[in-house]
C-alpha cells in the first residue's frame, strides 16, 4: 500500500524544485548585468543625489552638513547655470533639427533609383565617414580646418563669403554656432543609416498606389514617406537630443566652454565645478539636473518605443 | 517621350550635383586630415594651402610610430576595447537569453531600467565614479575603464541581443531541452552558434563605443602609460608647440581600427546603428 504513494509524495517535491529553478534561472542569467547596474548605476546615482543635498562633501575639512534643496536654489538662481542651460538647449535643438534634415536628404539621395548600386555603395561609405571618427579626433580636425590661417578661411576668403580671417572658435559671437556645426557634421550619419533602413522598409505598393492616384513626388514624400518614417524620426530625435546633452568631448576639446562661457554647456560646466573648482555639492546638483532632463526625454523615448512595438 | 527623357536627364544631373556636394561636405575634412599628416609642420598653414605639397613625407607617421608613449596609447585602447567587447558580449548573451526565453516577475521593470540606463548622462556618474573607483583601489587601472565603459555598452548590447534571440524560433531550444539538455547547454550549443551575425553586430558596435570613450578615460586614469588614444590626442593638444602633422597622423592611425571594422562588417555595423532607433 505504501509503495504507490512514494512517487505521489516525491513528485510535488520535485516539481517545487523545478518550479524554483525555473523562477530563479532568469535572474541567474541576468546576475552579471544586475550586479554591474547596481554597483555602477543605481548606487552612484543615489550617491550623487545625496551629495546634492549636502554641503562640504569629498574634499573639505569640515564635516558634511545636510542643507536640503539649498544647492538647487543656488544653482537655479545662478546666471552661469542659466547661460549653460540656454547654450545646451540651443546646441541640442539646432543639432537635432540639422541632423534630421541632412540625414534624411542623404538617405533619399542614396535610395534613389537614378543611380547604380555600386555608385550608391561608394557614396554611402563617404557619407558615413564623419561617424568613423571619435569625438576628440573630430575636435582636433576641425580646429585645424577652422584655424584663422586654415583652409576654411582661405576658401571662404577666395569665394568672397568673408572679408577677413575669422576666429571661428575664439570669437564669442561665432563659437556656439561653430561647435554646433561641428556636432552636426559629426552626427548626421546615424540618422542617414537609420533612414536608409527605414526607406527600404516602405512597401513599393504604397508608392504605386500614390502614383495611380496622381500624386507628384512631393506629395508622395509628404503623404507616404514621412508618415511611414515617423516612428523612426521620433525615436531618433529623442535619442539624439539625449546624446547631444551628454556631449562633452567635442566642446571640451574645441573651446573648453569658452570664450567667455559662450559655448559653456551643462556637461562642461559640471565638469569644471567638480574638477576645477572642487565644488562637489554644486557639481552633484548640476549632475542631478542634467539627469532629470535626460530622464524626462528618456521617458518620452520609451513611450514612443512601446507605441511602435504595439 | 522626348520631354520625359530630358526631364529624366535633368533629374539625374541634379542628383549627381547633390551627391557630389554631399560628398564634399562629408569627405573633404577627412581628406584634409590624411593630407595634412603627410606635410611638414611648417607647411600646415602654408599660403595658399595645397592638398599635397613639396614637404610630402611619412615623417609624421614615423614620429608617432617611433614614440613609445604614443604606441602605448594604442596598446591601451586596443586592450581596453577588446576586454570591454568580450565582457559585454558574454554578459549580453546571458541577459538577452533571459529576456528572450523566460517570463519572470520583474521582467518588464528590468527591461525599462536597461533601456533607461542609456539616457543616464556620463557626467552624472563621473563624480561618484571617481570616489568609488579610488575606494575600490582601481584608480588608474584597466579594470576601472572596463567596468565603467560596460555600463554604457551593456544596455545597448542587451537590447540588440534580446532582439536577435527573439527572431529565433523557440522550437529550436525546446527540442534540445526535451532531449535532456539544460538551458545553459541549449544557449551555448544551439543559440549562440546560430546567432553569430547578431553577436558580431554587438561586438563591433561595442568595440567602437569603447574605442571612442573619453570622459571616464580622462577622469579615471592619471599616468601617461594608462591613457587611451582619445586622451592621448587631448594631451598632445595641451602641449605648447602644436605638432599638427603628428596629431593628424595620430588621428588617422586612431581612426583606422573603426574604419577597417566598418568596411569589413558594414552590414553588421548598420544593423547595430539602426537597432536602437528602429526596434528598441
Amino acid at each position: 500500500m505504501l509503495q504507490p504513494e512514494q512517487p505521489a509524495i516525491a513528485a510535488p517535491e520535485n516539481l517545487r524544485w523545478v518550479e524554483a529553478k525555473r523562477k530563479f534561472l532568469p535572474y541567474a542569467y541576468l546576475s552579471p548585468t544586475l550586479a554591474l547596474l547596481a554597483a555602477l548605476t543605481i548606487i552612484p546615482i543615489a550617491t550623487v543625489f545625496l551629495y546634492s543635498l549636502v554641503d562640504n562633501v569629498i574634499v573639505n575639512p569640515n564635516p558634511p552638513v545636510f542643507v536640503g534643496l539649498d544647492n538647487y536654489e543656488t544653482v537655479l538662481g545662478d546666471r552661469k547655470f542659466r547661460g549653460a542651460l540656454g547654450n545646451t538647449l540651443y546646441f541640442a535643438v539646432v543639432s537635432v533639427a540639422a541632423h534630421f534634415v541632412i540625414g534624411l536628404s542623404f538617405a533619399l539621395l542614396l535610395n534613389t533609383r537614378l543611380l547604380g548600386s555600386k555608385t550608391k555603395a561608394l557614396f554611402r561609405v563617404i557619407y558615413i565617414l564623419p561617424w568613423v571618427f571619435t569625438a576628440s579626433i573630430i575636435a582636433i580636425l576641425w580646429r585645424l580646418l577652422l584655424n584663422p590661417h586654415g583652409v576654411v578661411n582661405f576658401v571662404l576668403l577666395e569665394l568672397g563669403f568673408v572679408q577677413e580671417k575669422m576666429e571661428w572658435l575664439a570669437d564669442r559671437d561665432l563659437a556656439l554656432n561653430t561647435v554646433t556645426f561641428i556636432n552636426i557634421w559629426a552626427g548626421y550619419p546615424f540618422y542617414m543609416v537609420s533612414f536608409l533602413a527605414g526607406l527600404q522598409g516602405i512597401p513599393d505598393d504604397l508608392y504605386e498606389a500614390g502614383r495611380v492616384d496622381g500624386g507628384n513626388s512631393w506629395q508622395l514624400f509628404r503623404f507616404i514617406t514621412l508618415p511611414q518614417l515617423k516612428p523612426i524620426i521620433v525615436s531618433l530625435a529623442l535619442l539624439d537630443f539625449i546624446w547631444t546633452i551628454h556631449q562633452f568631448t567635442l566642446i571640451w576639446m574645441t573651446t573648453g566652454g569658452g570664450p567667455m562661457r559662450s559655448t559653456e554647456v551643462l556637461s562642461t560646466y559640471t565638469y569644471k565645478a567638480a574638477f576645477s573648482s572642487h565644488e562637489y555639492s554644486i557639481a552633484s546638483t548640476l549632475a542631478m539636473i542634467i539627469l532629470a532632463i535626460c530622464t524626462f526625454v528618456g521617458i518620452l523615448y520609451v513611450r514612443n518605443q512601446r507605441m511602435t512595438d504595439a | 517621350m522626348v520631354g520625359g527623357r530630358a526631364q529624366l536627364r535633368g533629374a539625374k544631373l541634379l542628383t549627381w550635383v547633390a551627391l557630389i556636394a554631399g560628398a564634399c561636405f562629408a569627405g573633404l575634412p577627412a581628406l584634409w586630415m590624411v593630407a595634412s599628416a603627410f606635410k611638414s609642420n611648417l607647411a600646415i598653414f602654408a599660403y595658399p594651402p595645397a592638398l599635397i605639397d613639396h614637404s610630402f613625407s611619412f615623417n609624421a607617421y614615423l614620429a608617432v610610430l617611433g614614440d613609445a608613449r604614443q604606441l602605448r596609447f594604442f596598446f591601451n585602447s586596443y586592450l581596453v576595447a577588446l576586454l570591454v567587447t568580450i565582457c559585454t558580449v558574454v554578459a549580453s548573451i546571458l541577459a538577452g537569453y533571459s529576456f528572450s526565453r523566460y517570463d519572470f516577475r520583474f521582467k518588464r521593470f528590468l527591461t525599462l531600467v536597461i533601456i533607461g540606463v542609456q539616457s543616464v548622462p556620463p557626467i552624472t556618474l563621473m563624480i561618484p565614479y571617481f570616489g568609488l573607483i579610488v575606494w575600490l583601489g582601481l584608480y588608474n587601472s584597466y579594470a576601472a575603464l572596463v567596468l565603467t565603459y560596460m555600463v554604457f555598452t551593456l544596455s545597448y548590447a542587451i537590447i540588440m541581443m534580446t532582439g536577435y534571440f527573439n527572431t529565433l524560433p523557440r522550437d529550436l531550444d525546446e527540442a534540445v531541452m526535451i532531449d535532456g539538455g539544460g538551458s545553459f547547454v541549449t544557449l551555448w550549443r544551439i543559440l549562440v552558434p546560430i546567432s553569430l551575425p547578431g553577436i558580431v553586430s554587438v561586438g563591433v558596435y561595442t568595440f567602437m563605443l569603447a574605442w571612442n570613450e573619453f570622459l571616464f578615460a580622462l577622469t579615471l586614469t592619471r599616468t601617461n602609460d594608462m591613457r587611451t588614444v582619445p586622451i592621448g590626442i587631448h594631451l598632445l593638444m595641451g602641449q605648447h608647440s602644436f605638432e599638427w602633422n603628428q596629431m593628424m597622423a595620430l588621428s588617422v592611425l586612431g581612426s583606422l581600427p573603426v574604419l577597417i571594422l566598418f568596411l569589413l562588417f558594414q552590414r553588421y555595423f548598420i544593423a547595430g546603428m539602426s537597432a536602437g532607433s528602429i526596434k528598441g
